[in-house]
């Protein structure tokens, strides 16, 4: 008897059944069935996940070709005791949300009154952000309230978000905003 | 949750009442067909015959909005058929306290309400104190002015015929529900309800989630396998940032943000430290001093000493009384009171209620910064429908962002479970990490006012020393989160070193010498490691508590109040209920007891079991809400009926309304005759924005449609299919009709209701044309508690689309 375990025939079945499953259809696959085959499940390195949509908190496993660097497939961790290896819709689509080419991968401006979207720099954006964020705070930072209390507030700025970021990034979002002087400070929680 | 996803399938009876979980946490229908594979029965209460109700053994059709009327009828069909458990009542609940004599309710308000400001002096709400200064208390629960009976006469008014013409259910489906629910108020039997926005977006959302609180006490439900009270959040990680503070009134682990008046650390202290004169009283929130201090410490480290009140003047301190919560923050927006906005993460323009008000709001800033993975209605919304970008001034940022497996990092689900994961690819092009992001922009923010500007010193004094390098490092961060001794401390006779990780938050000092940027997760990354990496899959207790996967707060806890789950000798009231037991080596054994204290028998040592109240009980009069200390039926802002069948008062009488001119609202409005709700569908997401721009999700829901019934199709010539327009007093929305018998008419005074319901995760940037964001429809009036929008019960109109 074979001893695979279900996650490796899992990787294994997956990439045949695809080529196959094409093959009826009459699509020429021959460029599709060389480039599956040098698809290496060896060459993939894995790493665990937790879906990114409801929270639940189902496990995942990401495959990413350690050559290309590239993500080859995503699925359930069956190890993991909330999912088992199952996934809703949403998980089962993950790997659409990394490889996609809608995504977002330049900075995006637009200039006031205007009506489209340039692309600019990172270190251009970041030094004109620094320098918004600064001139709103100057401009409205209340050291003392009327009552002589200290508040070192500014009501001038506001900042939504986000349930979607990590707890280290969010921790570290609420101490800068906190630092800035926010008290304007919100996000999905509330709705 | 109080338990968490694999204990529901410990439950006996599961009911899932605004909520659709078997659409929008498909995972944990596998937990409650294993629960029901051994024998459970499943109820489902909702106003569409949804997917969870496609499975239900018991389904109940309710109006939206009349949550309170449908829990309010179980309570009195408990207590009046004595289905509560009567000893966990008894010893674990203040039904026994005493109430003051001048606490009255009539016609639908409590004593003390104030007509002019829509607020209530609570001072009579209080209990009658003995000479020791506690309760006095009726163990028998006969006194007529005991919590137990004053609760008993509040609900005698819900009776089956009263709730029914309220809510439309039939007489017949409430009594299957309340009886089958209130089994479980037997010791052998726990249930468990699942519950999400159908509940909480309401005027009376927080009331809702009391009134179920109160029937998971009466059946002696709270801490116990397979029953609590379970919310079903609904993103990945909102539990996280909930715990770690990104809303204006909390700091992380749910410190109280110091407000203007309180000038001080120690005036803080002395107002926001519960005190408690019963020796049986564990009162733990008398520990703030240690977590507020190791807060401050966390966030200022160095810079923080004694001295200077460890930097408690560098905190922004907002208004007293002064709301800056989500509706307010987007009022003042629209009022042109904000310049400046960061949207991280998020697209208001469709998640926001009465989203015009929200889209024109953002035309006022002068900047606006969004960070996201795709475009979206926030980002490009002077682009949007009826936007003139020649008249929008708003200087937009769209900065690219990593997605959730191209990152280190850890979020916590809402079993409170902390799981750590891990960067599998580089983010694409020029997208960073929002980490990375975060410490760029910081270093500039630094660098800027380290040269001038006014007030520095909160900004310079921000403790930076875990961005190594001016590189983001999750690691560094969620060590300190856990928290480091800042100098050598000596607790119960071991001498910690300075730069070691605290190992839990009993270790934790109020004088500076400790640092944890979050109370809650003291304990989660220590000398032993990353406690949220962890992979151990054993079970002793075999009751899916998993304590070596991952971690949980607090102290990987896994059920809470899990003390109430045994009797006075700490045995487990059911033997097959048993996930915490005090042995005959004196200590307890199975998960993390809430409380190391020996059981209730022991009453020199003992704690009671609800150790975050100030007296140790749980509270079935809870006095700390804005519209009262029992919940009542009150109708929605929009409603289909003029008069509150329960009495005069018609809404909520502390609801909270915006006047703006775009804060348009209209009741018994004969031009919105018809109940909408919202509602979700599996295949896509929130917004939308991570599931519209997936072609394998967007295939299967790939436009917005509004679901009526038959007869409402057959009223107003709507055919399945029909394109049609959804409107109410602040906008309107393209749809496709379904007609479906999943949505039926309501019979509500006599009169016929019908109900409309929508999803609303779709919006203009994706996919063109096919339908903008539900949100346009629904009212900017929100629950006095929590501010939460009412976006699942209002009123509008749907009619065939004109030439289409």
């Amino acid at each position: 008897m074979n001893n695979f375990s279900r996650r490796d025939f899992l990787k294994i079945s997956g990439m045949a059944a695809m080529v196959g499953a094409l093959g009826s259809v009459g699509f020429d696959l021959t460029p599709i069935e060389s480039y599956a085959v040098e698809l290496s499940i060896k060459s993939a390195k894995q790493t665990t996940t937790i879906c990114p949509y409801c929270a639940v908190g189902c496990g995942l496993i990401v495959h990413t070709d350690k050559n290309t660097g590239k993500i080859l497939d995503i699925e359930g961790d069956p190890d993991h005791p909330i999912n088992e290896g199952s996934l809703c819709a949403k998980g089962a689509a993950l790997y659409q949300l990394a490889e996609n080419p809608s995504r977002i991968t330049q900075v995006f401006y637009r200039a006031p009154y205007s009506d489209r979207w340039e692309t600019k720099h990172w270190d251009w954006a970041l030094d004109r952000i620094a320098a918004n964020v600064k001139k709103s705070r100057d401009d409205s930072f209340v050291h003392k309230n009327t009552a002589g209390q200290v508040v070192n507030r500014t009501e001038g700025i506001a900042h939504v978000g986000s349930a979607a970021l990590d707890n280290e990034e969010c921790w570290l979002l609420q101490g800068m905003m906190r630092a800035l002087g926010l008290v304007y400070i919100e996000h999905q929680a509330r709705i | 949750m109080t338990n968490h996803w694999i204990d529901i399938r410990n439950s006996d009876c599961i009911l899932i009442m605004g909520s659709n979980a078997a659409a929008n946490h498909p995972i944990s229908f596998k937990w409650v067909r294993w629960a029901m594979e051994n024998g459970a029965t499943l109820i489902s209460v909702d106003p569409r015959f949804n997917r969870t109700a496609s499975q239900a053994d018991i389904y109940a059709r309710i109006r939206p909005g009349t949550d309170i009327a449908f829990l309010g009828g179980m309570i009195n069909h408990i207590v009046s058929n004595k289905k509560y458990f009567e000893e966990y009542v008894a010893h674990y609940t203040n039904a026994s306290f005493i109430v003051n004599h001048e606490f009255t309710f009539q016609d639908g308000l409590f004593s003390g309400y104030d007509h002019e400001k829509h607020r209530y002096d609570k001072s009579t709400w209080t209990f009658v104190k003995d000479e020791n200064g506690l309760p006095k208390r009726d163990p028998s629960l006969k006194d007529p002015q005991c919590v137990f009976q004053l609760m008993k006469e509040h609900f005698s008014r819900y009776t089956p015929e009263k709730v029914s013409s309220t809510t439309g259910t039939p007489v017949e489906d409430l009594m299957k529900v309340w009886e089958t629910y209130s089994s479980t108020g037997k010791r052998m039997r726990t249930g468990t309800i699942m519950y999400a926005m159908g509940w909480t977006q309401h005027t009376v959302g927080v009331q809702n989630i009391r009134a179920m609180s109160i029937i998971q006490l009466l059946l002696g439900n709270m801490g116990m396998p397979g029953g609590g009270v379970n919310a079903l959040r609904g993103e990945s990680n909102v539990q996280g940032s909930t715990d770690h503070g990104l809303l204006f009134h909390i700091l992380p682990g749910y410190l109280g943000t110091p407000v203007a008046s309180v000038t001080n650390l120690a005036a803080y202290n002395e107002k926001n430290t519960p005190k408690s004169q019963d020796p049986l009283s564990a009162n733990w929130w008398q520990n703030k001093p240690k977590y507020i201090a190791s807060y401050l410490k966390a966030m200022f480290g160095d810079a923080a000493k004694p001295e200077n009140d460890l930097g408690y003047e560098w905190m922004p301190k907002p208004e007293d009384g002064k709301n800056y919560s989500w509706l307010d923050l987007f009022d003042n927006m629209y009022q042109g009171e904000i310049t400046g906005f960061f949207s991280w993460g998020q697209n208001p323009a469709v998640s926001g209620a009465n989203a015009n008000k929200v889209r024109r709001a953002m035309t006022r800033l002068d900047w606006m910064v969004t960070v996201n993975l795709f475009d979206n209605e926030t980002s490009s919304f002077w682009k949007g429908p009826g936007m003139d970008p020649g008249k929008i001034k708003t200087e937009v940022f769209l900065l690219p962002c990593a997605a959730s497996m191209e990152k280190d990092g850890s979020i916590t689900n809402s079993g409170r479970w902390m799981q750590w994961r891990y960067k599998a690819s580089e983010p694409p092009g020029e997208a960073r990490s929002d980490g990375d992001i975060m410490v760029a922009l910081w270093k500039r923010i630094r660098e800027a006012y380290g040269k001038d500007g006014v007030v520095p010193e909160p900004i310079l004094n921000f403790r930076w020393d875990f961005a190594q390098e001016g590189q983001y490092n999750s690691h560094a961060i969620a060590k300190l989160i856990n928290g480091y001794f800042e100098k050598d401390v000596t607790v119960n006779g071991m001498t910690y070193k300075k730069g070691d990780l605290v190992p839990s938050f009993a270790f934790l000092q109020p004088d500076g010498s400790t640092s944890s940027g979050c109370w809650l997760y003291c304990n989660s990354y220590t000398e032993e490691g990353n406690m949220a990496a962890r992979r151990e899959k054993a079970d002793p207790t075999a009751m899916g508590l998993y304590s070596g996967w991952a971690w949980s707060w607090p102290v990987n806890r896994r059920i809470l109040y899990n003390r109430a789950s045994v009797d006075l000798e700490g045995q487990p009231w059911s033997f097959d209920k048993d996930i915490l037991r005090w042995t005959a080596e004196n200590a307890w054994v199975g998960d993390v007891p809430d409380g190391g204290w020996p059981p209730m028998a022991d009453k020199k040592r003992t704690k009671r079991p609800f150790i975050m109240k100030p007296d140790g009980l749980a509270s079935i009069f809870g006095p700390g809400l804005a519209e009262g200390p029992f919940p009542e039926h009150y109708e929605p802002l929009e409603s289909p009926i003029y008069q509150n069948p329960f009495s005069s008062q018609r809404i909520n009488p502390a609801a909270v309304i915006y006047t703006t001119k775009a804060d348009t609202w209209s009741s018994n409005d004969r031009r919105y005759p018809f109940v909408a709700t919202t509602h979700r569908v599996t295949e896509h997401w929130q917004t939308g924005v991570m599931s519209r721009w997936l072609p394998w999700l967007l295939e299967t829901q790939p436009e917005l449609f509004v679901e009526i019934s038959r007869e409402l199709g057959e009223l107003k010539g709507i055919k399945n299919g029909d394109r049609v327009v959804v409107s109410s007093p602040r906008g309107q929305v393209d749809a496709v009709a379904l007609v479906t018998p999943r949505i039926a008419p309501l019979n509500i005074q006599g009169k016929v209701v019908h109900l409309v319901s929508l999803p609303w995760c779709y919006g203009w940037v994706h996919p063109k044309n096919s339908g903008d964001a539900a949100n346009l429809l629904t009212p900017s009036t929100g629950d006095p508690n929590t501010r939460i929008p009412e976006t699942k019960a209002f009123m509008v109109d749907v009619s065939k689309k004109e030439g289409a």
